[in-house]
């Protein structure tokens, strides 16, 4: 056991919270509807808090560790194929972990404010929504491939029962096929720690050494090159890579509002977040020969996506395409292997994150209400739901990349990046930025501003329930968007450290 | 040498069955649910026993029968299946039969038949061994004598094992006539020491011992009766065949194949890996089609026995290293797939007891019937799915990540993917439980005995997954002495 400074004790706790917290609920009794609401929030907030502290205490100056705040416990050695230290809950935190966290904090906590008039069952479904979000903090901490994989299982799993049990529009099918779709990725990513652990040949599922044989040719190059298809394609799968994304748009379309916004806005980045995990870190050669392939597929799924928007009425289901396309910057940006198009990726993953959620917690929002989510039965909605209204423009216009807003942000070092290695594709990319602002602002034309239908005329504004989370994701927005140093400066000793990454 | 304190605890196994016997015959009238405890009581001393012998120096009956820790592990197992079935049969039994002293007294005899398979060294006592486990089982399948469907499964059951038992008796004879010999040691020497190619008498031989034990496990092709004699048998009698006779065939298969065979596994390798492949695919999508519970519970546990024959032919592709880690990762999941087993049937017969209804749909809406018994449903096909938290996750990793090699990746990511296609039936049922409303006033009254029972084997499979580190190492010790005498640790591989 080795424990840096203490603070491992603060990614244990914050991994610890959502489990907590579905333990405690599991000992409310079902009809103690209230308490059962404030143990979520309250737990909720005190993620968010940890998460906020976790991201600020981790340090960003240039001779820092990228490692830091390390925590380990041997969990099963020297039995079987196991060598000295073979599984150890091993959780730590560099950069891209740092941002991600953070955004866990805030997505979570907003999601579970967003539950609160949740009236069906909720004790089953708060168990569920924190098992899953014990699974996603556990994957972004774990630097051991065992865990690694077993949280990203648990956080994919329980939303077969969310959006089965809660879930609206075709419930069953979009549980159906998100499930399959997702857990049939993992077999991919199966065949890939089976791989590299054999290839290895340590006997220990710490991704450090792993990644140091990756690295130093005893994983040989062209083992990774057989292993990085199965990895990309696994965790491609949730990352919503083209043409493995058609479970986003149905599955969102059924999950209930609080579970679209955790898919969207933080399983998604667990995708990508994979990718640079064990397809970058570990495989860096298979990375080298794969990645202009990934590139086509990010492009592909940017242009798909953002033309699937156009066409589509339902709002859920332009969400679900837009994220499509956004997750296909954040494989552009990956696939460049470069300091500047991947650090775009990661911030992308962030901004995309809180940009996402806060659009299905406003669709949530009408939704209830209005029970129709068809684009052209509204109009002009603008006169009666204002503060409803703004928070959309924001949403929407951080989506097309506004200056000022986080998608901005992210979007500009990522066509930065493609640019520098691939001029071609850097075109394509902007041609799928002004998609996006075709989608947007025809969504807006229609929607908010049309010529206003009375259907309507008794719509209520967002809750203040509402208007606080939709406060905290919004902060996010416009904070990323003007001042993104913070974030830089985290991700800037991680990304340089990437094998294969180039200047 | 001949010493006779090596199966003290089988002593007493046997001792209770007879004990079952006399007690029905000396009260005719004694509830039918007395006996079922008092085989739990036999069944717990017989394992409590059992457990002196652990970390001992390994008892040897003349090189036919040895009681090292591989033995022990199944006797513990055994014991522990035994009495987990006797408390599943109480209330399931109490009317259904006249006979029980019958019915437990078999059952304690089919566990001394495991732990004899686990001990046999040579293959006559192994067939025997073999034989007394199956004999056991002919009858308790077709103990429902007024169900047609219970005598119809019996029946196929009896024809298609004595045609097995012919097959590897067969197989017996072709080795023997080979090598001369039909101990494992005296084998292993003669075909280490041989001086052309191998035997086409022994490829034969070997072959035809792969049918007689793959009948016993169930593997495809040879898995015919399995669905059948699942579906006719009584509801723990199927919980019995799907955890112990599968466990002690595989007991068998690896006494043999890292004892007489292990220097050879270039011969029979191969159709080990082909029959795995088969097998978990065949299992896994027969089961997607079935309405009927136990029919696609067997279907499932046959899936699951392909998983467990990767182990079986790494043994055969790798060197000793790696098929002791195989093994000792296979023993590891046994356990936690037994448990699972045991959980699972324990709330099916919860629900049957109630509803008399073995159908799929009969699950509809369980989770507001009774939202105890669908929770343990739910996380034990979660389990087998292969789901993190439950045994599933961890033993089936560990048994993948021992056997991999590159020469065994296509079927260890054939695993993997059988593993999903799995999820997509395990789906279905978790569908009816938590996706349709239930009947009205259709709640579930559960017998607190079985409760219980499947309460505790659900906290084992989740302490399996969650801290599987204790369960490991006490079975490393058990691999380990596997293959203290194995010929390949012997002769050192290849």
């Amino acid at each position: 056991m080795t424990f840096d400074e203490g603070q491992g004790y603060a990614v244990l706790a914050t991994l610890a919270a959502p489990l907590a917290a579905a333990l405690v609920i599991l000992f409310i009794p079902g009809s103690q509807k209230m308490a059962i609401r404030l143990v979520s929030a309250v737990f909720g907030a005190v993620m968010l808090g940890l998460s906020i502290y976790l991201f600020v205490a981790y340090q960003s100056g240039a001779d820092s560790e990228v490692i830091q705040m390390t925590l380990r416990w041997t969990w099963v050695e020297n039995v079987s194929f196991l060598g000295e230290e073979g599984i150890t809950l091993y959780l730590a935190m560099d950069g891209i972990t740092a941002l991600m966290v953070l955004l866990t904090g805030i997505v979570s906590f907003s999601a579970a404010l967003t539950a609160w008039k949740l009236d069906y069952r909720p004790k089953e479904f708060f168990i569920l929504y924190w098992i899953l979000v014990t699974g996603v903090y556990g994957t972004f901490f774990s630097f051991d491939l065992f865990f690694l994989f077993f949280f990203y299982e648990l956080a994919v799993v329980p939303l077969y029962l969310l959006i089965g049990m809660w879930g609206s529009t075709r419930k069953e099918y979009g549980a159906l096929k998100l499930t399959l779709m997702l857990v049939g990725g993992s077999v991919g990513i199966w065949i890939a720690i089976f791989g590299i652990v054999d290839a290895a040949g340590l006997g220990t599922f710490d991704m450090v050494q792993l990644a140091e044989a990756g690295q130093n040719g005893t994983i040989s190059r062209n083992t990774q090159i057989l292993l990085f298809p199965f990895a990309v394609v696994g965790f491609g799968v949730l990352a919503a890579m083209w043409p493995f994304h058609t479970w986003s748009p149905d599955g969102h379309m059924s999950a209930p509002t609080a579970v679209s916004m955790v898919p969207a806005g933080v399983l998604m980045k667990l995708g990508a977040f994979g990718i640079i995990r064990v397809g970058i870190q570990i495989l860096p050669a298979g990375a080298e020969f794969w990645m202009p392939v990934v590139l086509v597929l990010g492009v592909i799924g940017a242009l798909y996506g953002a033309i699937g928007a156009l066409t589509q009425r339902d709002f859920k289901l332009v969400s679900g395409y837009s994220s499509v396309s956004h997750m296909g910057y954040v494989l552009i940006g990956l696939a460049t292997l470069s300091y500047i198009g991947v650090t775009g990726a990661v911030l992308q993953m962030f901004s995309h994150g809180v940009m996402t959620a806060l659009v299905f917690l406003l669709i949530g929002a009408l939704y209830d209400q209005t029970h129709s989510r068809d684009i052209n039965a509204y109009g002009g909605i603008a006169k009666v739901m204002p503060l409803w209204v703004i928070a959309y423009v924001i949403a929407g216009l951080a989506n097309v990349g506004l200056p000022g807003l986080s998608g901005f942000t992210a979007e500009f070092h990522i066509f930065v990046g493609a640019f520098q290695t691939y001029p071609i594709v850097g075109g394509l990319a902007i041609l799928a930025a002004a998609l996006a602002a075709a989608y947007m602002l025809r969504m807006f034309a229609i929607v908010f501003f049309g010529p206003f239908n009375p259907r309507w005329k008794d719509l209520k504004d967002v809750t203040p329930l509402e208007a606080f989370s939709g406060a905290l994701l919004i902060g996010s927005v416009v904070i990323m968007g003007v001042w993104w140093a913070p974030f830089i400066d985290r991700l800037a000793p991680t990304i340089t450290a990437l094998p294969g990454v180039t200047g | 040498m001949r010493d006779y304190t090596m199966f003290i605890p089988e002593y007493i196994a046997a001792g209770s069955a007879l004990l079952v016997l006399a007690v029905e015959l000396a009260r005719p009238g004694i509830g039918k649910d007395k006996i079922a405890y008092l085989t739990f009581l036999g069944a717990v001393v017989w394992g409590v026993s059992g457990l002196f012998y652990l970390g001992n120096t390994p008892g040897n009956f003349m090189d036919i029968l040895r009681t090292d820790d591989f033995t022990t592990y199944f006797r513990l197992l055994a014991a522990a299946i035994v009495a987990v079935t006797a408390l599943l049969s109480a209330q399931y039994m109490q009317h259904r039969t006249k006979t029980a002293g019958e019915y437990y007294g078999l059952l304690l005899t089919a566990g001394v038949g495991m732990v004899l398979m686990a001990a046999s060294r040579e293959l006559l006592t192994a067939y025997i061994s073999l034989e007394l486990l199956s004999f056991s089982l002919y009858v308790l399948v077709g103990f429902h004598k007024r169900d047609k469907l219970s005598s119809e499964a019996s029946l196929k059951y009896v024809l298609l094992g004595a045609f097995s038992s012919a097959m590897f008796l067969y197989g017996i004879s072709l080795i023997y006539g080979a090598t001369g010999t039909t101990y494992y040691e005296g084998i292993a020497n003669v075909l280490a020491g041989r001086s052309s190619d191998t035997d086409l008498g022994v490829i034969v031989g070997i072959m035809l011992i792969i049918a007689g034990v793959g009948f016993k496990v169930s593997a495809i092709p040879f898995h015919m009766w399995a669905p059948d004699a699942y579906e006719g048998a009584p509801m723990p009698i199927t919980a019995f065949l799907s955890t112990a006779s599968k466990a002690a065939g595989f007991a068998l298969i690896l006494r043999l194949f890292t004892g007489a065979f292990a220097v050879d596994p270039t011969e029979w390798r191969v159709v080990i890996a082909v029959i795995a492949a088969a097998t978990m695919t065949g299992g896994n999508l027969l089961a997607i089609q079935q309405t009927n519970l136990k029919r696609l519970i067997a279907y499932s546990s046959i899936g699951q026995v392909g998983y467990m024959l990767v182990v079986v032919a790494a043994i055969g592709y790798g060197t000793a290293e790696v098929g002791q880690a195989a093994s000792s990762a296979l023993l590891l999941h046994i356990i936690g797939y037994v448990a699972a087993t045991l959980a699972l049937f324990a709330a099916l017969i919860a629900v049957y007891n109630r509803t008399g209804d073995d159908t799929i749909r009969g699950l509809r809406g369980l989770s507001e019937r009774s939202p105890f018994l669908a929770m343990v449903i739910a996380c034990c096909l979660f389990s087998f799915a292969g789901l993190p938290f439950f045994a599933g996750f961890t033993t089936k990793l560990f048994m993948f990540q021992a056997s991999t090699s590159s020469a065994l990746l296509w079927l260890v990511g054939l695993a993997v993917l059988n593993s999903f296609i799995s999820l997509y039936y395990y789906l279905m049922i978790m569908r009816q439980m938590y996706l349709y409303d239930a009947a009205p006033n259709s709640k579930l009254k559960m017998n607190p005995l079985l409760g219980t029972v499947a309460g505790l084997l659900l906290i084992g499979v989740l302490f399996i997954g969650i801290f599987p580190g204790p369960a490991f190492e006490a079975v490393d010790g058990a691999a380990e002495a596997l293959f203290e005498v194995s010929a390949i640790a012997v002769t050192g591989g290849e």
